[in-house]
């Protein structure tokens, strides 16, 4: 079925916008956007993909003339996981101080804001 | 809003999205075909500019201001990051105690997997434009060596290994070391980390012109990044506690 990894990919969006929405804990949350944003990476190499071909590195057994898979959207996947990496650990880090300025990670607890 | 709201909002928004994302596939180019009309031009470009590693040829030649922009958001997310969690004026930093116990076996094997995992890491970093690899990749496997030390045996052995401030200094030079780049490509060919050094021969380390330069910049800064990341959260676990806190 070749619809098959893009239907993958937008379930992983989807479960993980999902595990967001009913998160009680914020780094549950925190998770759950990274499952998200793993939907995109496949989203990604499932649109590069090539059957049969290589990856598009070339070498004495790869020659330059040969098929390989489209090398654009894995650059842009690299992007991605560096830009997800980062944006987690920001998160994190907020994560840690909002549980010690209101003692709680519970996101439906947050919902007054306090001095 | 309540949970019940909430998550009948998400019902309707996800039902349409999906319903919509399923009809797009129906009109995307069928998985695994032949069709890459950007591969087919990325692929000449980084030939001609003696990459053997495509991807790092976009990366760090065909798309090199996007990754300088990425860089930009590592740098400001991991400033953002050691800015929240630095003490706060009613804790205090103390010293790590040196607890917990690892067996002398765990202990050979961080031992002797250190150093290879570091060569490793350099090998990666430095083979960036020429085998899969490249300075993000290569720079969170030389953090990770390091970090071995933590895994396999103990906290204040890691802080004497890696004092954070020489990693502070590795990583605004690789920033600025890859913004610099990007000027002398304007000086000597016109554009913004233009490709001006010698291409050299196709598939040895020492060609593809500034792609393997980049890299090596990129994998410093991403060393860099990750020693301050990890050790503010190390700290904020291990050495911060708020004042008058039992010892």
């Amino acid at each position: 079925m070749s619809i098959y990894a893009y239907l993958v990919a937008g379930y992983l969006i989807l479960i993980g916008s999902y595990g967001i929405v009913r998160s009680r804990h914020l780094v549950h949350a925190v998770v759950s956007l990274s499952v998200a944003q793993a939907g995109t990476y496949v989203l990604l190499l499932a649109v590069g993909y090539q059957r049969a071909a290589s990856a598009p590195v070339f070498g004495s057994t790869t020659k330059p003339n040969t098929g390989v898979v489209d090398p654009v959207v894995q650059a842009m996947t690299l992007t991605d996981i560096v830009v997800s990496a980062t944006v987690t650990a920001l998160l994190l880090a907020l994560a840690v101080q909002i549980n010690k300025r209101h003692g709680t990670v519970d996101p439906d607890d947050l919902a007054a804001l306090r001095g | 809003m309540n949970r019940l709201g909430r998550l009948l909002l998400f019902a309707l928004g996800g039902g349409v999205v999906s319903v919509l994302f399923v009809l797009a596939t129906f009109d995307l180019p069928d998985f695994g075909s032949s069709i890459h009309l950007y591969r087919d031009l990325a692929v000449p470009a980084a030939v001609q500019h003696h990459t053997a590693n495509v991807v790092s040829a976009v990366n760090f030649d065909q798309r090199a201001i996007d990754t300088f922009g990425e860089e930009t958001i590592l740098v400001a997310s991991v400033v953002g990051a050691a800015a929240l969690l630095r003490p706060s004026a009613d804790e205090s930093e103390r010293r790590a105690p040196d607890l917990g116990r690892t067996l002398e076996s765990t202990r050979l094997v961080g031992y002797v997997l250190m150093p290879v995992t570091l060569v490793l890491g350099v090998d990666v970093v430095l083979h960036g434009g020429i085998t899969p690899g490249g300075g993000f990749q290569g720079g969170v496997v030389l953090a990770t060596g390091l970090h071995l030390i933590y895994v396999t045996g103990t906290y204040p052995a890691l802080e004497r290994l890696r004092p954070v401030v020489p990693f502070e200094v590795a990583e605004s030079l690789g920033a600025a070391g890859f913004a610099l780049l990007g000027l002398l490509g304007i000086w000597t060919s016109g554009a913004f980390l233009g490709n001006f050094l010698p291409l050299g021969a196709f598939g040895q380390i020492l060609s593809t012109g500034t792609v393997q330069v980049l890299s090596a910049l990129v994998g410093l800064e991403v060393l860099g990044s990750m020693i301050v990341l990890l050790s503010s959260f190390f700290a904020q676990e291990i050495s911060i506690r708020k004042a008058g806190a039992d010892q």
